[in-house]
């Protein structure tokens, strides 16, 4: 069983997001927001606290944290990689990329994260950035017209670190 | 802060006088793409060497420089995209009106030492064009820049977009200030209904129509949105709009706050685009602070207020009321449609949301009257359109035309034609260009010379959309990028209605057996009818327009399709169960690897006769091809 209680440090951690963003409901998306860059992921205690402090149902955090798709409940790899599959990048080869990345990282289908926990690897629609088509980000940096050996040079030299 | 009429004049006049004691100016651009070739790095060098060569480096717009810099004086600037993506990064040196093209860190020692020295052009540096090998100074002479229309793009790419001064002292915010002191909001709404400005977000409603009915409800709160979640795959303009020229946004904004007499704004951005928020975020601070938002605006009673939302990966909240709801703080999800968000939107109030673009265009058509912007585009749709210009082409990149310019000015002219699977210019390779990201559909080669605007496109199952322009080359299966779409829109279908979540999946699960080789012609009948409910059964433009793409491709690539399902072959070799291994007999050298590393045992032969792939047996795999030393193994 779960254990619904939420321990004090969590809680207040918690109170300081709300008190800083805003104490109305209509404020839950940038809660939840700063909850998962502070706490990296959304633990059901951090959703439970964000329920009491905005006074709105847990079931509503769940819904709205499981209904976007920047919010995760589960912890992330300490890199995140994520390759862009917009239009401009999926003509110009993108999947043969992810299908390097996912087989180099040892990722089996529907699996995001590697098992030491250090990359995850996550696909996105569009960067925005289809002039550099295909487009990978690896934690934040855009590297722009590159192929599977190119990628898979660049997380060795991540692995490297 | 109470802000005086003259206010914007003051700030002009200083910035006038800082821009007076420069010499030169380098623009180094600083859009997304740019920044992820190294641009800031080349931007840092440069000013590291114009320092050792003695030069006067200001990097940022200051009001207390000395009048004279003996040996010069350089203003180091970033600009937002300066729209030739594919040729980054772009440094540009003014006022020689100098482009420098693909620069590197190494460059910058000679870029200081022959150009802001010694001032002459680096001609390795200039644009290439790669058909007559001729190189081209700037944006004055290059192909790319010239064959377009600027309007709302005009400052993009110029201007500073950290400098509130530099887009003041460029007429900015003028406009604004005369919707304020000048008009009423029945006047503004007029003008802009006169216009014919339709919104460039992808529905194409008339703007004006929008205002005049959200103007007729009575307050007292009533909200301006606006909508940058920028969501088709392969468009990028209202990026590079806030990114190049937030100012211009903003302005747009407080018009239509003052249109309709709203004093609440919301600019709800995306959360892909963290250089956007950033960059919309300051201008938003830097506007308060200069007292053109806020309390007593130009004098008046009147007040506006910007607040920034980040979106949180959700397509579906491009659709109005889904984006209502999540700045409510609830999940994205379309509500029935009426009451319109004119009538009852954000918090029950009445709200306009209008798309970037549209909003960037406003000031246009304030500063040249109803008739004076209908001086550019077509009847029904007048005015330029921004288009994110990508896939299969020599130049990606941001582009700007006037509606009713035809799509082969735009992939042969302003792109300069369609390149191969290796990036290579490709005389005739072309064969489809994906217009209205995954709400439009794929032209093919006849409607080339087809006068683009909202109308034409609808009529031949398209549509303008919010500006992604995907071009294809012959290498490309259509019955792939039909499925691309469909897993798109499956993936960000809310779930609300029904036809709209289980229709879509249903109908990527009919194109996978096209893909795959297990599909009769019944499948494509399938396909239809079940496109035909999607439409009728969903409630909002998502779900209605979700099966789009795949419509069009049985339109104008049936034969393709066709061809998948009753000869089971991918010419394109793009479906790997379609396009069967072969050994090629001339490059093998009969080395026996493929047969070795074959698991199902399909390649049979010897090193005298040579080696053979049985399709029958064959899984296709692909190891005996990631084996071949020599290419010999060709197909998938």
């Amino acid at each position: 069983m779960q254990d619904n209680s939420v321990n004090n440090e969590t809680a207040s951690r918690v109170d300081a997001i709300i008190e800083r963003i805003g104490r109305h409901p209509d404020m839950l998306v940038p809660v939840l927001q700063a909850a998962q860059e502070e706490f990296k992921y959304l633990p059901q205690d951090v959703m439970m606290s964000i329920a009491q402090g905005l006074n709105i149902p847990p079931a509503k955090v769940y819904g709205v944290a499981t209904f976007y798709a920047h919010f995760t409940l589960e912890p992330k790899g300490r890199h995140i990689i994520r390759c862009c599959d917009g239009t401009a990048c999926h003509v110009k080869g993108s999947m043969a990329i992810m299908d390097a990345i996912r087989s180099h990282l040892n990722l089996k289908e529907g699996q995001k994260t590697t098992a030491d926990g250090n990359f995850s690897l996550e696909i996105v629609s569009c960067l925005g950035a289809c002039g550099l088509a295909p487009v990978m980000v690896l934690d934040e940096k855009v590297h722009g017209q590159s192929n599977s050996k190119d990628a898979l040079e660049i997380i060795k030299s991540c692995e490297e670190k | 802060m109470t802000t005086k009429q003259e206010t914007l004049e003051k700030i002009a006049a200083s910035y006038r006088a800082f821009e007076s004691k420069i010499q030169r100016r380098v623009v180094v651009c600083a859009g997304t793409g740019c920044i992820a070739n190294g641009s800031l790095a080349i931007r840092d060098a440069i000013i590291e060497h114009a320092k050792k060569a003695g030069l006067d480096v200001v990097v940022e717009m200051s009001e207390s420089l000395p009048e004279t810099a003996p040996a010069g004086r350089v203003y180091m600037s970033r600009s937002g995209c300066q729209g030739f993506c594919q040729q980054g990064p772009l440094v540009t040196v003014e006022p020689d009106g100098i482009l420098y093209c693909k620069v590197n860190v190494s460059d910058a020692e000679e870029i200081v030492t022959e150009t802001l020295v010694g001032h002459r052009t680096i001609q390795r540096l200039l644009y290439l064009d790669p058909e007559s090998q001729e190189r081209f100074v700037g944006q004055k002479t290059i192909p790319f820049y010239t064959r377009q229309k600027r309007t709302v793009l005009a400052e993009c790419g110029v201007i500073d977009p950290h400098c509130i001064s530099e887009y003041i002292a460029r007429g900015g915010y003028l406009q604004a200030r005369r919707a304020y002191l000048e008009m009423t909001p029945k006047e503004i709404c007029d003008m802009v209904l006169e216009s014919g400005l339709r919104g460039r977000g992808g529905g194409g409603f008339p703007t004006g129509r929008k205002w005049l009915a959200a103007l007729a409800e009575n307050g007292p709160r009533k909200f301006i949105v606006c909508n940058a979640d920028e969501g088709d795959p392969g468009a990028f303009m209202d990026r590079s709009l806030m990114e190049g020229d937030p100012h211009r946004v903003i302005e747009g904004m407080m018009i239509a706050a003052r249109a309709i007499g709203a004093e609440e704004g919301v600019m709800y951005v995306r959360a892909e685009y963290p250089l956007a928020v950033e960059r919309v975020r300051k201008a938003v601070d830097d506007a308060v602070e200069a007292g053109v938002l806020g309390e007593h605006i130009f004098g008046t009673d009147h007040k506006f207020t910007i607040r920034i939302m980040e979106g949180a990966g959700a397509f579906v909240c491009g659709e109005e009321t889904a984006l209502l709801a999540s700045v409510e703080g609830n999940r994205g999800m379309p509500k029935p449609k009426p009451p319109f968000p004119a009538q009852k939107g954000l918090f029950q109030c009445p709200t306009i949301i209008n798309n970037v673009e549209t909003l960037g265009t406003v000031p246009l058509v304030i500063r040249d009257g109803a008739q004076g912007f209908r001086a550019n585009g077509t009847e029904s749709s007048p005015g330029t359109k921004t288009f994110a210009l990508t896939g299969h082409v020599q130049n990606t990149g941001l582009i700007e035309v006037p509606f009713g310019t035809t799509l082969r000015e735009i992939v042969f002219g302003v792109g300069e034609g369609v390149t191969d699977d290796d990036g290579k210019l490709c005389k005739d390779g072309f064969k489809s260009v994906q217009i209205g990201g995954p709400s439009g559909g794929c032209l093919t080669e006849e409607y080339l010379d087809l006068p683009m605007d909202f109308d034409n496109l609808r009529k031949v199952g398209a549509m303008v959309g919010s500006g992604g322009l995907v071009v294809m080359n012959k290498q490309t299966c259509m019955v792939q990028v039909a499925r691309f779409f469909m897993q798109f829109t499956q993936n960000e279908s809310c779930g609300k209605c029904v036809l709209c979540r289980e229709g879509t999946k249903q109908m990527l699960d009919l194109l996978d057996l096209i893909i795959e080789g297990k599909a009769t012609m019944e499948t494509l009948d399938t396909l239809e009818a079940l496109a035909g409910a999607i439409q009728k059964g969903s409630l909002c433009a998502l779900g209605k327009t979700a099966p789009s793409p795949v419509l069009s491709v049985l339109k104008h690539f049936r034969a393709e399709m066709v061809e998948h399902i009753v000869d089971k072959k991918c010419k394109t070799h793009k479906c790997r169960k379609l396009s069967p291994y072969a050994i090629n007999a001339e490059a093998c050298k009969r080395c026996g690897m493929c047969a070795k590393k074959c698991p199902v045992g399909a390649i049979t032969g010897d090193r005298n006769v040579g080696f053979t792939i049985n399709e029958d047996i064959c899984i296709k795999c692909g190891a005996c091809k990631a084996n071949c030393k020599f290419g010999a193994v060709e197909g998938a």
